[in-house]
């Protein structure tokens, strides 16, 4: 009961229930909405992929395959300084919280830029959407590869940011002191939308820039 | 301080006034807010549809264009399904699933508000189309490449395509909360196989919701990139392929049909034992039937399309899983059939509709197995044979169960009965109406009237069942304003009702009605399956549920965030349309403040205990 108290209410597993407080459940329903989401996407692009191949080109054809290598390596970081976010709190280190959280945020929004990076180097080159355009660029490939690879990245780079935004939020909590081994819903469940986007983009970076 | 409370006559409206009805995070409200916006949906819709009727009522007419027809059947279709039965369904969650696991809200009670306002505002943004003279006009499937823009120049399947975005993210939202407030919030005792059936379906339909509509918020994507950005994902002519679109439609609109279905199934589970004064007969065997469709639900989308010719193999696939389909649906009609078998039945309107579920579902139920069969269905496809099947199934099956739910769960809500005299005009001109509607569009069907076609000449022998499918449009058009007219009335001056105005079984009669805003005041234990059906525990539950709360029940705060969040997502996905990066970008940025500020408000007081 004493323990109760100190607990917000989203954060309290009750009787009958999984045993998972409400927001980590909820975080995991929505991941599963998210697994669809991504599921779908993915799968489109392997059946146009297999269904035209003459409009995809060979690995690092277009494609700037050791940049993207060195990103994902930044974001697989990024998911074990996550790990550390969470433990430190789990032993009521806010300092160590306060670090790792911002050291997620610095590779995360790393990715992002480098992201943004690669996006406008293959807008300049005419790897664009628009499937006029990218007929008259004379890249390897066809326009479906373009859409599919802006769609899948760009998503899953929202999904990124929304994600730096979230870990942003839960730093300014963390500074007020808003955390505690007893409280730690807001860290952990933002670490695992944080991990699902990262397992996301391993998937996608194999099939994207390396098959 | 409780006793204050208990000795309040009118504890629902503990706040009155408009502002506490947009800032409200109180399922019950937010329940009522549902209805009354999926019920003007219905009017605006079922008047499209009588329209459409009077147009083909005469061959080689030319009461509506061809132009308007199109916009008002694509209309009919996208609205009836989209802000009709899916959030006329989604009311009952909100109102009946916290009362019936003794909760005292749904698990994220923000979440829910917004999921309502942006289902509101999406939905306006959609009908409003017609003012810009720019309404869909391409059918409620949006086949490719129909929707490609050098056939679809107009901003109408913009609208759509971004309409069913934004009413897409409220889907899933409400999913997510209701799975969580299932699994989690139930009272203690309340295991799993003891829910009343409505929450059971509930949680499966929820389970429907999240996994298939992230599939057609993909397929919208990809045709807003074909369409706004110039991508050739479904036109042949530039690498696309239009059968994508089918499959990625599908795939979401089979889950889809059952979505609109299991609710009503989970409703009128609740119903019979009620009305028949028997437990459900077989209540294991229709939760697993239940799940069984939620899952084969999966499985039977490309019976949609054999028409396109996808080779034997994958047709024989789907006709023996559609086929497989049927029978966990069979069995629950035989498992109502055999919950009524002997039991001292009260035809309340609640009732007649379940009943009339049973009948006009299954008639529907069997015209989906005939054209299940590849062969048959070649000569049915884009007929009125199938428009008559899934009205069938849709309104004799969704519609007829939420009208029970209504009748059922309206004096738990309000605290007055709907009138039953007036209830029972509207059962008879539905099933009348409904049946004359769309029992002559086999016939027209089957001589060969194809759907989506605004005349038909004279002499194909079509004149007559068209003009039947009229005159049953018109009653079916009155019912639904006797409805209107009942739902008005009652709610003003209806009989007042007690707490368990039927007898029933499950937690939510145990509650005052209307209940008190924070539902239980003391949360009950459960033992069995029909808690008031047993003498000691009914006297139990109640000696907790009718008792002034022993501490002050903490409610979540109101918060003005949820609408205000909702608007800006509506506003930043209609800025999608103009097709200018920064526009677009800039247009988020509403979006991302509202988030922020959301989640910096707290959802409950502070310090605040079950």
């Amino acid at each position: 009961m004493s323990q109760a108290a100190t607990m917000p209410i989203e954060e309290r597993a009750p009787e009958p229930g999984l045993g998972i407080y409400n927001l980590k459940l909820g975080i995991w329903i929505f991941l599963l909405s998210e697994v669809m989401f991504f599921t779908a996407l993915i799968g489109s692009y392997v059946i146009l992929r297999f269904a035209h191949p003459d409009h995809f080109a060979a690995p690092g054809e277009v494609l700037n395959v050791p940049l993207t290598a060195v990103n994902t390596f930044i974001l697989i970081c990024s998911s074990v300084t996550m790990v550390k976010a969470y433990a430190a709190i789990e032993k009521d280190d806010q300092k160590g919280l306060k670090q790792w959280l911002l050291a997620t945020i610095v590779l995360g929004s790393t990715f992002v830029g480098v992201q943004v990076y690669e996006y406008i180097h293959l807008v300049n080159d005419g790897f664009v959407p628009d499937a006029q355009a990218y007929v008259e660029s004379g890249l390897a490939g066809g326009p479906l590869y373009s859409s599919t690879f802006y769609l899948m990245t760009g998503f899953h780079g929202v999904h990124v940011a929304l994600g730096v935004g979230a870990l942003i939020f839960i730093l300014i909590k963390a500074m007020r002191g808003a955390y505690s081994s007893q409280r730690l819903g807001g860290v952990e469940g933002v670490g695992l939308y944080w991990h699902f986007v990262d397992l996301v983009w391993i998937v996608l970076f194999t099939i994207v820039y390396l098959i | 301080m409780s006793v204050q409370i208990e000795n309040d006559p009118d504890t629902h409206a503990e706040e009155t006034g408009i502002w506490s009805w947009i800032t409200t995070v109180d399922h019950k409200r937010i329940a009522l807010m549902y209805f009354a916006t999926s019920l003007i949906f219905f009017l605006i819709a079922g008047a499209q549809a009588i329209l459409i009727r009077i147009q083909l009522f005469r061959p080689a007419n030319d009461f509506l264009s061809a132009e308007v027809y199109n916009e008002f059947f694509t209309m009919h279709g996208t609205s009836m399904i989209f802000l009709v039965a899916m959030p006329m369904a989604v009311a009952f969650f909100n109102f009946v699933v916290p009362l019936q696991i003794g909760a005292r809200d749904v698990a994220f009670p923000r979440l829910n508000a917004l999921s309502y306002w942006i289902y509101l505002l999406g939905g306006l943004y959609l009908t409003s189309s017609f003012f810009f003279g720019a309404a869909p006009d391409r059918a409620w499937t949006g086949y490719a490449n129909l929707t490609l823009p050098q056939f679809s120049p107009g901003l109408n399947m913009d609208f759509w395509l971004i309409g069913l975005s934004i009413v897409g993210i409220s889907s899933i939202m409400g999913g997510v909360n209701f799975i969580t407030t299932i699994i989690n919030m139930r009272a203690p005792g309340m295991k799993l196989m003891r829910m009343p059936l409505f929450t059971w379906m509930t949680l499966v339909t929820s389970f429907l919701l999240v996994t298939a509509v992230p599939i057609i918020s993909v397929a919208l994507i990809f045709l807003g990139f074909d369409r706004i950005f110039g991508a050739a994902f479904f036109d042949p002519a530039r690498g696309g392929d239009p059968v994508f679109w089918q499959h990625l439609f599908w795939l979401f609109g089979h889950p889809e049909v059952y979505i609109l279905i299991l609710p009503a199934f989970g409703a009128i589970s609740d119903i019979i034992p009620t009305f028949s004064k028997k437990p459900l007969f077989g209540y294991p065997i229709v939760v697993y039937a239940g799940i069984l469709i939620g899952f084969i639900g999966w499985g039977v989308w490309s019976h949609h399309m054999f028409t396109v010719g996808l080779g034997p193999f994958a047709d024989s696939f789907f006709i023996a899983a559609t086929m497989i389909i049927a029978i966990p649906t069979g069995v629950k009609i035989f498992n109502w059939l055999g919950t009524m078998w002997g039991g001292s039945i009260r035809f309340t309107t609640a009732m007649l509709f379940s009943v009339g579920l049973l009948a006009v579902f299954t008639i529907g139920g069997l015209s989906g197995i005939m054209h299940a069969s590849a062969p048959v269905n070649l000569q049915q496809h884009d007929t009125y044979f199938v428009v008559a099947h899934f009205h069938y199934v849709i309104v004799g099956g969704t519609m007829m169960g939420l009208w029970a739910a209504l009748y059922y769960w309206f004096p738990k809500a309000i605290g007055r009965y709907l009138d039953e005299t007036l209830g029972k005009w509207h059962f008879w001109t539905t099933l009348i109406g409904l049946n004359l509607t769309f029992f002559p569009m086999h016939f027209a069907g089957l001589y060969g009237m194809p759907r989506r076609i605004f005349t038909y000449p004279e002499g194909l022998g079509l004149e007559i069942w068209n003009q039947l499918s009229t005159v049953g449009a018109v009653i079916f058009g009155l019912s639904g304003l006797i409805m209107t007219w009942n739902v008005i009335q009652s709610y003003r001056k209806g009989e007042r009702a007690p707490a368990d105005p039927w007898g029933a079984s499950s937690l939510e009669w145990a509650l005052p009605s209307p209940p008190h805003h924070y539902n239980f005041p003391n949360i009950p234990t459960v033992r069995s399956r029909e808690p008031l059906w047993d003498e000691e525990e009914r006297r139990e539950v109640e000696g907790v549920t009718m008792a002034p709360p022993k501490a002050e029940p903490h409610m979540p705060n109101p918060s003005y965030w949820p609408f205000l969040l909702a608007a800006s997502i509506t506003l930043s996905w209609a800025l999608v349309m103009t097709g200018i990066w920064w526009v677009i970008a800039l247009g988020m940025i509403p979006t991302a403040t509202c988030v922020f500020m959301w989640a910096f408000e707290p959802a409950f007081p502070e310090g605040a205990e079950h």
